[in-house]
């Protein structure tokens, strides 16, 4: 479809077909405005030859003053470069000059003889961006679709089409330097206070065509009037600086300045990252590159950084991620017979209430039901909390928020559950309990309304075995806090039906989850890697590594939370539950630390930060927190000889991933996965799983089956099955050729 | 061949009858209904509409209704212990005066028997009046009632910031010095900002002139045709003010000031004058501009409205039937202003009546560009499909029996104050014009019909919408 929504722009582009369409509005201009239009939404080498065409006949036209930029695809400017067209470069040389042609081309555009103005409607991003900052002008309509930014820093490069030299130019360094590294979206409102769109439109509503549609026009039709007045010298390109802004400005201008800025960013990055991340470094120098050095030199730093980053492990493994994500947002299991409008969740705490929170925002009618009056109190004000958020940081209004309260009911009882199409429970974790409440919403709920469990461990066919309808029943497993975490693992047995599983994916969707659909077994997937992970990390616990060395230990391996306080934040007492219940269904393969360890810290209320104290004592500040001494004496209790030969920083590391990577890679032996790229989207969005590492199955790929397998052994040796490679494992150990990405 | 001679002539004839019966039916529908009971206009006055800030500035909202009130009484002669309720319509409320109904009736002399309520629904709050005041007639609850409404722009009630009353009303509760000290001391420069009158539609946080421009350029409505519009308006009113033709307008002696007798707001200018004007709302491409839009204004009106039975009974010649009413809401993020376009076929249709049958249109004029828009949306299949769920287009009013003594852009548009306005110049048009239906529409409001002597009319008003421009109210 690229080439072909092309070749028609282009065959749209001179007067012919094109201007007889549009004759009335600008016949009559004293100066001709010529439109061109984009159907594509990502830039690609196809797209650029023939962008550079099309400009290339603009140029030449001495009737055209002016141009204006625009996308017909409804809700996507550009939505930025192909992947798959750096993905298919061999070599970071290929990459580079691939950057130095989309830099030349926007070079033209930034040189352009006659003004262009590019008219944003939906995504502006990456190449995107950069194309549009080297229009003269940009307008943007303030649709809540329009955002603007540069996300290559999360697929682990940077804007490479001279986004690293405009930009700062444009925002300023420190409004440069946050766009490009964090990657995150701006919506127009902001960005057109930051200097990066000189208009805003508003979006409309209907009239006499679809407000889409009407919208886009008018969008093309104000683009068109500034793009006449910067022609006729009626619209200033140049915009008066404020007194801030030339403050700034002169502030800037002094290199030690400068200077004290890149350092203090670069440390920021450094410990943010730990050094894992290549992208944030490589913007740093690209940009100090251009501003100290000038343009040229700027352009080679950006051009053979993008090359030199689209060849490291670490960007592939973003990359990765992201297509994998994308293949996580789709429903493969069809369209459910019966959409689900009214939703009923029991028990409303902490993860009762996250899900309704993430359900009653998208248009779900929402039950909430608790046993205790307390209870929903608690959960009704979570969910307000998390809605007025939004509406403090200005992203929801105040009506909005209280129309969408409009939608939950909290209450003690079943009453209209008989018109509820889904239920999904998020009780205590005990099977009696659920099999109890199982059993009275059976008694109350319509024939095609579809019973979930948000159990983290707990066998889907076990709490199935009271249903009078097992095809209705299905593990929902939501991460806490579930607002959050992008993650939903979604757990089906031999008995629940298509549908079922359709309905549930089509919810998750909606709440806006990543969703994998994994097989039934003790733990799932999710629970089951990390069980043996937090199992190691207990037992490093008990040989003197203190909590807060274990977490330096997992966090410089790349883990976002150190295993001492993810211990924390899942609650010791969950904990000690799983390991419990996981230990007695896979032996001593889930052994290693004392599960006594658990057992005595929740005797003595140290549940983890929901009860204040844990492996830490968490004081009221996010941040504020020390290690518990009380659980140090218990460790102390339980003491284990280190063993000098696997105890070194990075042999703890590995103990502790090895466990975690070799459960993975067996659940895709046991077929409780159905594939690599679900067994990586679930470890790195549920479990925190480094990010730069892509998820255990591409740190196999990358780091080496045989390797992984050497280190095992040696810890095989000495503590025994834990660390018995699988043989899904051993067989790419065997033949270097397997890999589970391609 | 006879034969079918003769069938064709009485084809023929048959033709010539039903075709005079249309006429003959045309000329003496009424649309009274059975068991309902008729429900006159016996009269109905304005104080002159100013311009806020001019000669009432130092008035109160309830000074102004009790001009009205007396105008009125003044025109009718009407026993004060006759009247069994009074209806006033107000948006912006004085704190002090919040029944207005109630202070506006007592000053003007009314029996302190009389019950008094004050109503509010933005722009057509005065059409709610006379729509409870027909309500409480057709009830069989009351004969006569007075219903009006007042606005009152060159004085709105300012707030101190929200932080600040909190901190005054626990300075009432404070018992000791230290802890008073303690609440002053709270005070911090964040709380001395004041807070406006809503300036915005509180649900999505819009102004309204920004909410009509978004409508113009929905609809297409370019800043010419809204000029053009907007200098008819202005262009009509004027003639009508020289013609005298503005019967309702009652003379008003503002203490310490001279008598006002005429609205002040009419400036009929030129295009090219109007179009130097740059965009009051969206900058720098809207298209509504000041000149295009409705003025902040001051004023009160008010109608008497009783049963037929009662108005004769009395020796009243009244000037108008009111028939029927509708109110319609819509979305108040994008079609705020649409009122008139869902409200007119329903209301015609609950008549029985089609748009042609109607001799007098009065709409409300909040914004050129919203006149526009109605018009167009009415003039669109498209649209009466697509939102309406019509067959077909609603149709336009043509333009030579629509607004032809001017509209709220040119006479002001006092929020609470215009639709009883608007009634009354539907009954004098048809009076003047010779008519028989007439309709009035409001956005924020809806529509209402009026009709002369013997026949009809009727009250629509619709959606709404709060009648308050940003940028006016900045410039108080």
């Amino acid at each position: 479809s690229l080439s072909l929504s092309l070749s028609l722009s282009l065959s749209l582009f001179f007067y012919s077909a094109y201007m007889s369409e549009r004759e009335r509005l600008y016949c009559f201009c004293v100066c001709v405005c010529v439109c061109v239009c984009v159907q594509v939404n990502t830039l690609s080498v196809q797209m650029q030859a023939e962008l550079t065409e099309v400009m290339g006949e603009v140029w030449s036209n001495g009737a055209v003053k002016s141009a204006v930029f625009i996308s017909t695809k409804p809700g996507c400017f550009i939505a930025g470069a192909d992947i798959n067209m750096i993905q298919a470069c061999k070599s970071s040389e290929e990459v580079t000059s691939l950057s130095r042609e989309g830099q030349k081309m926007f070079e033209k555009i930034e040189k352009s003889p006659i003004p262009i103005v590019a008219a944003i409607n939906g995504s502006c991003l990456g190449g995107g961006l950069e194309f549009a900052i080297a229009c003269q002008y940009r307008v943007a309509t303030k649709s809540r679709k329009t955002i603007l930014g540069t996300p290559e820093v999360m697929l682990g490069l940077l804007p490479g089409a001279g986004g690293t030299q405009r930009l700062p130019k444009m925002v300023g360094l420190p409004g440069a330097f946050d766009m490009m590294l964090t990657g995150r979206n701006i919506r127009a409102d902001k960005a057109k206070k930051m200097g990066l769109v000189h208009q805003l439109v508003d979006p409309l509503g209907p009239g006499l065509k679809p407000a889409e549609e009407r919208t886009i026009e008018y969008l093309e039709e104000v683009a068109v009037g500034v793009a006449k007045g910067i022609a006729n010298k009626k619209v200033s390109l140049t915009k008066e600086k404020g007194f801030m802004q030339k403050l700034q400005d002169t502030v800037m201008g002094l290199g030690p300045v400068r200077k004290q800025i890149y350092k203090t960013v670069s440390d920021k990055v450094q410990k943010q990252t730990k050094g894992l991340y290549p992208a944030p470094v490589k913007i740093i120098e690209s940009i100090q590159a251009g501003v100290e050095q000038g343009g040229e030199a700027g352009y080679v730093a950006e051009a053979t950084n993008f090359g030199k980053l689209a060849m490291t492990s670490e960007s592939r493994a973003l990359i990765g991620l992201y297509q994998g994500q994308v293949i996580c947002k789709k429903n493969h299991y069809g369209t459910p017979e019966k959409e689900v409008k009214k939703l009923a969740i029991l028990g409303a705490g902490l993860m009762g209430a996250g899900i309704a929170q993430v359900s009653v925002d998208k248009g779900l009618t929402t039950i909430l039901k608790d046993t205790a009056v307390d209870g929903i109190s608690r959960g009704e004000q979570q969910v307000y909390k998390g809605l007025n958020d939004k509406v403090k940081k200005k992203a929801l209004t105040s009506f909005a928020r209280d129309t969408i309260l409009s939608n939950l009911s909290a209450q003690l009882d079943y009453s209209s559950f008989k018109s509820a199409d889904m239920v999904i429970e998020a009780v205590f974790e005990d099977i009696n309990i659920k099999h109890k409440v199982l059993k009275e919403v059976e008694a109350v709920i319509p024939p095609h309304c579809i019973f979930a469990s948000n159990t983290s461990a707990l066998p889907i066919k076990d709490i199935a075995a009271a249903s009078k309808r097992p095809e209705k029943v299905i593990g929902m497993h939501y991460f806490s806090p579930v607002d959050k975490m992008q993650l939903l693992e979604i757990i089906t047995t031999d008995k629940t039906s298509k549908d079922t599983t359709a309905s549930a994916v089509s919810v998750g969707l909606k709440q806006g989850k990543i969703i994998i659909v994994v097989g039934d077994g003790p733990g799932f997937y999710t629970t089951r890697c990390l069980a043996p992970m937090l199992a190691e990390a207990v037992r490093v616990l008990q040989e003197g590594v203190g909590p807060k060395r274990l977490d330096a230990l997992t966090t410089s391996f790349g883990f976002p939370v150190g295993a001492a306080t993810l211990a924390d934040e899942v609650g010791i007492d969950v904990a000690a539950h799983v390991a419990e219940d996981l230990g007695k269904a896979f032996g001593s393969r889930f052994g290693g630390g004392n599960v006594d360890v658990l057992k005595t810290m929740v005797e003595k209320g140290f549940k983890g930060r929901k009860s204040g104290k844990g492996c830490y004592i968490y004081g009221k500040g996010k941040k504020d927190k020390s290690v518990n001494p009380d659980a140090e004496e218990i460790l102390k209790k339980y003491k284990l000889a280190a063993h000098p030969a696997i105890s070194t920083d990075s042999d703890i590391q590995y103990r502790l991933v090895s466990r975690f990577v070799n459960e993975a890679v067996l659940c895709l032996q046991e077929n409780i996965l159905r594939n690599p790229v679900e067994g990586d989207i679930g470890a790195v969005f549920g479990l925190g799983f480094p990010p730069c590492l892509g998820g255990p199955f591409r740190f196999v790929d990358s780091f080496g089956a045989e390797r992984l397998v050497g280190i095992m052994k040696r810890f095989e040796d000495i503590y025994g099955n834990q660390f018995t490679p699988c043989q899904l494992l051993l067989d790419h150990a065997k033949n270097p050729s397997k890999k589970f990405h391609k | 061949s006879w034969r079918f001679f003769f069938l064709s002539f009485r084809k023929i004839y048959t033709i010539l009858k039903n075709s005079l019966l249309i006429i003959q039916t045309k000329s003496k529908k009424t649309l009274a209904r059975p068991n309902v009971k008729n429900i006159v206009l016996v009269e109905g006055v304005r104080t002159p509409f100013l311009l806020s800030g001019t000669t009432y500035s130092d008035l109160m909202p309830h000074d102004l209704a009790r001009a009205a009130l007396q105008g009125l009484l003044h025109r009718t002669a009407i026993p004060k212990d006759v009247v069994d309720y009074i209806i006033y319509g107000t948006v912006i409320q004085e704190v002090k005066t919040s029944n207005v109904a109630r202070e506006a009736a007592l000053g003007a002399g009314f029996s302190d028997k009389i019950p008094s309520h004050t109503v509010t629904m933005a722009c057509i709050s005065s059409n709610q009046a006379m729509t409870s005041a027909v309500g409480l007639i057709a009830a069989g609850q009351c004969d006569a009632v007075v219903a009006g409404g007042v606005e009152f722009m060159s004085d709105v009630p300012i707030r101190h910031s929200r932080k600040m009353r909190k901190t005054m009303l626990s300075l009432n509760k404070a018992k000791t010095l230290g802890q008073r000290l303690s609440l002053l001391g709270s005070i911090r420069l964040a709380h001395l900002s004041p807070e406006l009158p809503a300036v915005a539609e509180f649900s999505t946080s819009e102004t309204m002139g920004h909410s009509a421009d978004r409508l113009a350029a929905a609809f297409g409505v370019s800043r010419v045709e809204q000029d053009e519009f907007a200098l008819r308006s202005h262009s009509l009113a004027k003639k009508a003010q020289d013609a005298g033709l503005l019967q309702d307008v009652i003379s008003f002696k503002v203490p310490g000031r001279d008598i006002v007798s005429q609205d002040n707001g009419i400036r009929p200018s030129s295009m090219e004058q109007m179009a130097k004007l740059k965009p009051a709302f969206i900058k720098p491409h809207g298209t509504v501009t000041a000149a295009n839009s409705s003025f902040l204004t001051d004023g009160a009106s008010a109608v008497l409205i009783m049963s037929e039975e009662k108005a004769l009974a009395m020796g009243y010649k009244p000037k108008a039937y009111l028939r029927d009413f509708v109110y319609v809401s819509q979305d108040p993020k994008d079609q705020l202003l649409l009122g008139p376009t869902y409200g007119t076929p329903k209301v015609l249709e609950r008549a029985g009546l089609t748009m042609s049958d109607i001799d007098v249109f009065e709409f409300h004029e909040a914004f050129a560009g919203q006149i526009m828009a109605n018009l167009k949306a009415m003039d669109s299949d498209w649209f009466a499909q697509t939102y309406m769920g019509r067959k077909s287009k609603v149709g336009t009013p043509p333009m030579d029996k629509f607004n032809l003594w001017g509209g709220s852009l040119s006479l002001g548009h006092p929020f609470g104050a215009t639709g009883c306005r608007l009634v009354t110049t539907v009954a004098h048009r048809l009076q003047k014009e010779g008519g028989q239906y007439g309709l009035v529409a409001a956005c924020a409001a809806g529509g209402q019909v009026s009709d002369t002597h013997v026949q009809h009319s009727l009250v629509v008003p619709a959606m709404i919408a709060f009648c308050t421009y940003a940028k006016h109210l900045y410039e108080l």
